[in-house]
């Protein structure tokens, strides 16, 4: 991208506007969680600042991969996520409660995170597969519905809801671009959209009361609301212009809960205001673009698919969190990529870049290779 | 239609547009949904965002000073230190309880209670462990306050009445607002520890004055409650000091004047109503009481026949006896009956088939000697030549049976019977022998103290006056009785007889140079069955009663009492209400009259009240060491 004749050609050939946009995000997250904590590198900020280094690092070293690689390994992972996800039921099933994270000794893995990288791949792997001729037929469709809907399953019943919505949500995105026909998705839509009322009568109070908090969590501020409220709150006391770094009372004063982690999002604009979340926002657009536009130029339909369905990934993960934040969406635990502190999400986020420059440094030396 | 790879990247690229669409506008909604949350709806949040930060801890407004006509403190406050616990904030509980009791050396009694409390208390409502904390053993807590989770030990004001039970009745006490109270009212000061509100007598009814507004000292919280900084903190305003007509030094001397006595006496002031004693004997004392009672004293005051828990002056009715004779002499005048009317007493008197027995063989009787030496017979015979419903009309009229609009909270008025009343009760027309029951006090005839001051004010004064027990307000002066002067003149005239003539009452003459006292002895039968006259079992004696003022010539006061199962109005009243009049012409003398008195009681007052005190401590160690199971549960205080 950049062309000099000092900066050595592997540095030249980054994908350095995506890396800077990365960094901003990054950076705006690590000024929050530095405020979060009260004004401290610690607990936070210094470590997440090493987590994202790392996984970076890893995304960089990811570009150089090949797609043929990435083609060949496709299945092989899904299928050793799938039994992650296997293992990681069996011993919650066993221990008696909620298990998210597989202990392998070294190492806590959470598989559903890689779930979510894995599912677009093996998708645009499985449809690249398929004649183009069958995409019309059944053929082209209850593969892909078992391929979703096994990971799925298995991520709901962790219980995770958030990750198995994105899950599903990502396959959805993949399968509707792949060109399975569209009345499959209207009609689905529109039979979600018959059913809810129908399940609405038929859910138990406490699930219904749970509904209509979301729909009104002023009804019950100091209950299962509040996460909702007080994120509000922090959101809107910002104003425009915010009430200043290190001054968010909400957050410094611990009434917003989860501030530095799903809620860092109300943490950020009740200090920076309107413009510091417009910015946050219009910066995540940018790197969806950027994902949108490797889509559209990939040759292959590997990468097409792969391309716009990690873009999607990653779009999902910072759309229902923000609308999650902003009282849109009911509390479902997705953290803010990049922003909010933690790993998994660092990683995921960092995982679908790493493939996705790798597929744009394809496209750029397409003529060499081919 | 065959779908080539060619068709297959078109779609995509048709679907890829759709996607994009789609994520702009999820976009352009969450920018909205920031820009109306951050922009539209600052001013909300704004607002919901400082609720949130800043809390008011509410510093409870010192009550309101209840003073006497001098401006002599009758209910003040003082500082204290007191220590609560609050229930949500416990854990470890019976070790904190234990700990606590041992550094304020807590009796069982009080354990007991405090686990009672806590028992009934929701979480948020403070339990009182102990008030008027000496400061040592509220340092002693202070320093070991991380060990004690749920202890919350704090500067304070209590309650304090210098006088202790001479004024119980008159301002009631105060105490932790219950359960039930906090639900009518949901105001959040009820609930903080240490706050008092007025549980009986002014304290209650003048709750709204005496209270005052909570300031508050305003902090920034963190939502687990703990401290990050004061801000600027709102002023509290004390109550408002309420000054009474009552004149403290009355109201004490008639108090202990009436030794360990079951009564009530009420004193006025003749020229405007003012109410100089309001008195009710035996009382609890005020102060344990504002401190949350013990079951024990509770139960040994509930058990007292002397009935200490009751306010005798307005809830206390009796049979007002012969006292009623000289609002009788003044209606039989006002109906044309000729005071120089003789009537032949033989000792009794026959109406129908029975016959009435009279005090003794007082022989020719008129008006004036009548009054004088009570003589029954005079006032039957003449009661049934009198129109029933005018005689009875104007002794009502007099103030028996009559309605005052005093502030306090529970009032009975009693009864004066007449001809329509009677058949609206009892459906039976108004007989001879009612005429001869009322003419003497008794019968249905009901009166509590307060009225036995105000009829003999409105004979002194000639004027229609009312009770008041508050300074402030406005005075609107009395209208003159519907009677003429001289009618009121015999009447009084007749009254000064019965202390300064030949009456029944000479034994209590003021023993001051040139004031004289009027009054009228009664007698209010208790045990009918018996013969009048003395009786060995205390509970079936007559009840005795006086009324009085002075000086007889130009009244000043007049004072109304009532001494329960004292027995004759002349031997247990009169005295009393001859010292307590002494004293408000002369306090030396009257003082000089009690004290060799109160010696042979066993001490004044006070010393007998701690004495009490005392007791019920010991009685209650003692039921606790014996370990008996609750009789009595203690007032929710």
């Amino acid at each position: 991208m950049i062309s000099s004749a000092i900066i050595p050609q592997p540095l030249a050939s980054l994908p350095w506007r995506l890396i800077f946009l990365v960094l901003c995000i990054a950076g705006i997250g690590l000024l929050t969680l530095y405020s979060a904590a009260g004004g401290a590198a610690q607990p936070w900020a210094l470590k997440q600042a090493l987590i994202i280094l790392v996984f970076l690092g890893v995304a960089v070293g990811m570009s150089w991969i090949k797609e043929s690689t990435i083609k060949a390994l496709v299945f092989p992972i899904y299928g050793a996520i799938i039994l992650m996800l296997l293992l990681t039921d069996a011993m919650g099933f066993v221990g008696k409660g909620a298990q998210r994270w597989l202990d392998i000794g070294f190492i806590r893995l959470q598989p559903s995170e890689f779930m979510k990288p894995a599912i677009v791949l093996v998708l645009a792997r499985f449809y690249e597969l398929l004649p183009a001729g069958s995409i019309r037929q059944w053929r082209a469709i209850w593969p892909a519905a078992l391929m979703i809907g096994v990971p799925w399953a298995l991520i709901l019943v962790q219980p995770d809801l958030g990750t198995a919505t994105m899950v599903l949500l990502s396959g959805i995105t993949v399968m509707f671009l792949a060109g399975v026909p569209m009345w499959l998705f209207l009609g689905g839509a529109g039979l979600i959209a018959a059913a809810l009322p129908i399940a609405f009568t038929m859910m138990h109070d406490y699930q219904r009361k749970r509904v209509l908090i979301f729909m009104d969590p002023e009804s019950d501020p100091l209950g299962a609301g509040y996460h909702i409220t007080q994120s509000k709150i922090a959101i809107g006391s910002g104003g425009i212009w915010g009430k200043g770094y290190l001054q968010g009372s909400q957050s410094h004063l611990d009434y917003l809960p989860e501030g530095h982690t799903d809620f860092v999002f109300a943490t950020m604009v009740e200090e920076w205001g309107f413009i510091g979340g417009l910015v946050l926002i219009l910066a995540f657009a940018f790197v969806v673009r950027w994902g949108m536009k490797v889509a559209a130029n990939s040759r292959t339909r590997f990468g097409q698919l792969t391309a716009a369905g990690l873009t999607v990934t990653i779009f999902f993960y910072v759309t229902i969190n923000l609308m999650m934040v902003m009282g849109l969406a009911p509390v479902v635990g997705v953290p803010l990529p990049l922003v909010s502190f933690g790993g998994s999400a660092v990683m995921t986020v960092m995982l679908c870049l790493g493939v996705l420059m790798s597929l744009e440094r394809q496209q750029r030396t397409k003529s060499t290779l081919t | 239609m065959r779908v080539t790879p060619a068709h297959q990247s078109l779609a995509f690229s048709r679907r890829m547009l759709l996607v994009g669409s789609a994520q702009v506008g999820l976009g352009a909604l969450l920018i909205g949904r920031l820009g109306y949350l951050g922009i539209s709806q600052n001013d909300h949040y704004r607002l919901l965002s400082e609720d949130n930060r800043v809390q008011l801890i509410p510093v409870p407004p010192r009550r309101g000073w209840i003073i006497d006509r001098h401006g002599k403190p009758i209910a003040i406050n003082r500082s204290s230190f007191r220590v609560d616990i609050i229930p949500q904030q416990l854990s470890d509980g019976p070790r904190v309880i234990r700990e606590l009791a041992q550094i304020l050396e807590l009796s069982p009694d009080e354990l007991q209670r405090v686990a009672d409390e806590l028992k009934s208390s929701r979480g948020f409502q403070p339990v009182s462990v102990a008030e008027n904390v000496p400061y040592e053993k509220y340092a002693a807590i202070m320093v070991r306050m991380t060990e004690l989770p749920g202890v919350s030990a704090a500067r304070g004001f209590n309650r304090y009445y210098p006088d202790g039970p001479a004024v119980a009745h008159l301002v009631g006490y105060v105490g932790t607002a219950s359960a039930k109270e906090y639900e009518k009212e949901k105001n959040p000061l009820l609930i903080i520890p240490g706050f008092k509100i007025g549980k009986e007598g002014l304290e209650r009814s003048l709750e709204t004055s005496l209270r005052g507004v909570p300031g508050g000292q305003r902090v920034e919280l963190t939502a687990r409650g703990k401290l990050v900084r004061e801000l600027d903190p709102k002023p509290d305003r004390s109550g408002k000091t309420v000054q009474l007509t009552i004149d403290q030094g009355v109201q004490l001397y008639a108090a202990r004047r009436m030794g360990d006595q079951s009564g009530a006496l009420v004193a006025m002031d003749v020229s405007t109503g003012d109410l100089l004693a309001y008195v009710s004997m035996p009382a609890y004392d005020p102060n344990s009481f504002s401190d949350g009672i013990g079951r024990t004293e509770w139960r040994m005051l509930s058990q007292d026949d002397h009935i200490p828990l009751l306010n005798k002056v307005t809830l206390g009715l009796y049979p007002s006896g012969s006292t009623i004779k000289p609002a009788m002499a003044l209606a039989f005048l006002e109906q044309g009956i000729d005071p120089a009317r003789r009537v032949h007493c033989a000792g009794g008197y026959q109406i129908g088939n029975r016959y009435f027995r009279c005090d003794a063989v007082h022989g020719s009787m008129d008006m004036h000697s009548a009054v004088e030496r009570s003589c029954n017979t005079y006032f039957w015979a003449t009661g049934l030549i009198a129109d029933p419903a005018k005689t009875t009309e104007m002794v009502h009229y007099l103030g028996y049976g009559e309605k005052f609009d005093l502030p306090l909270p529970n009032q009975r008025f009693g009864t004066m019977p007449n001809p329509e009343w009677l058949m609206q009760k009892y459906h039976r027309k108004w007989q001879g022998y009612d005429t001869a029951n009322t003419s003497i006090g008794q019968g249905y005839v009901l009166i509590n103290p307060m009225q036995l001051a105000v009829m003999p004010a409105r004979l002194a004064s000639g004027k229609l006056l009312k009770p008041r027990l508050l300074m402030a307000g406005s005075r609107q002066p009395a209208p003159d009785v519907a009677a003429k002067p001289e009618h009121l003149e015999i009447v009084r005239k007749a009254m000064a007889a019965v202390v300064n003539g030949s009456g029944t009452a000479v034994a209590s003459k003021l023993p001051l140079d040139g004031i004289q006292m009027a009054g009228k002895t009664g007698t209010a039968q208790v045990f009918r069955l018996g013969e009048r006259g003395h009786q060995s079992n205390w509970a079936l004696r007559d009840h005795a009663l006086f009324i009085a003022f002075a000086p007889a010539d130009k009244p000043r006061y007049a004072i109304g009492c009532i001494i329960e199962h004292g027995g004759f109005g002349a031997s247990a009243a009169a005295p009393i209400v001859r010292d307590t009049m002494t004293y408000l012409f002369d306090q030396q003398k009257a003082m000089d009259a009690l004290l060799p008195l109160e010696q042979q009681w066993g001490g004044s007052l006070a010393e007998r009240n701690a004495r009490r005190s005392a007791a019920f401590e010991a009685a209650a160690k003692f039921v606790q060491s014996q370990a008996q199971a609750k009789t009595t549960q203690p007032p929710t205080t």
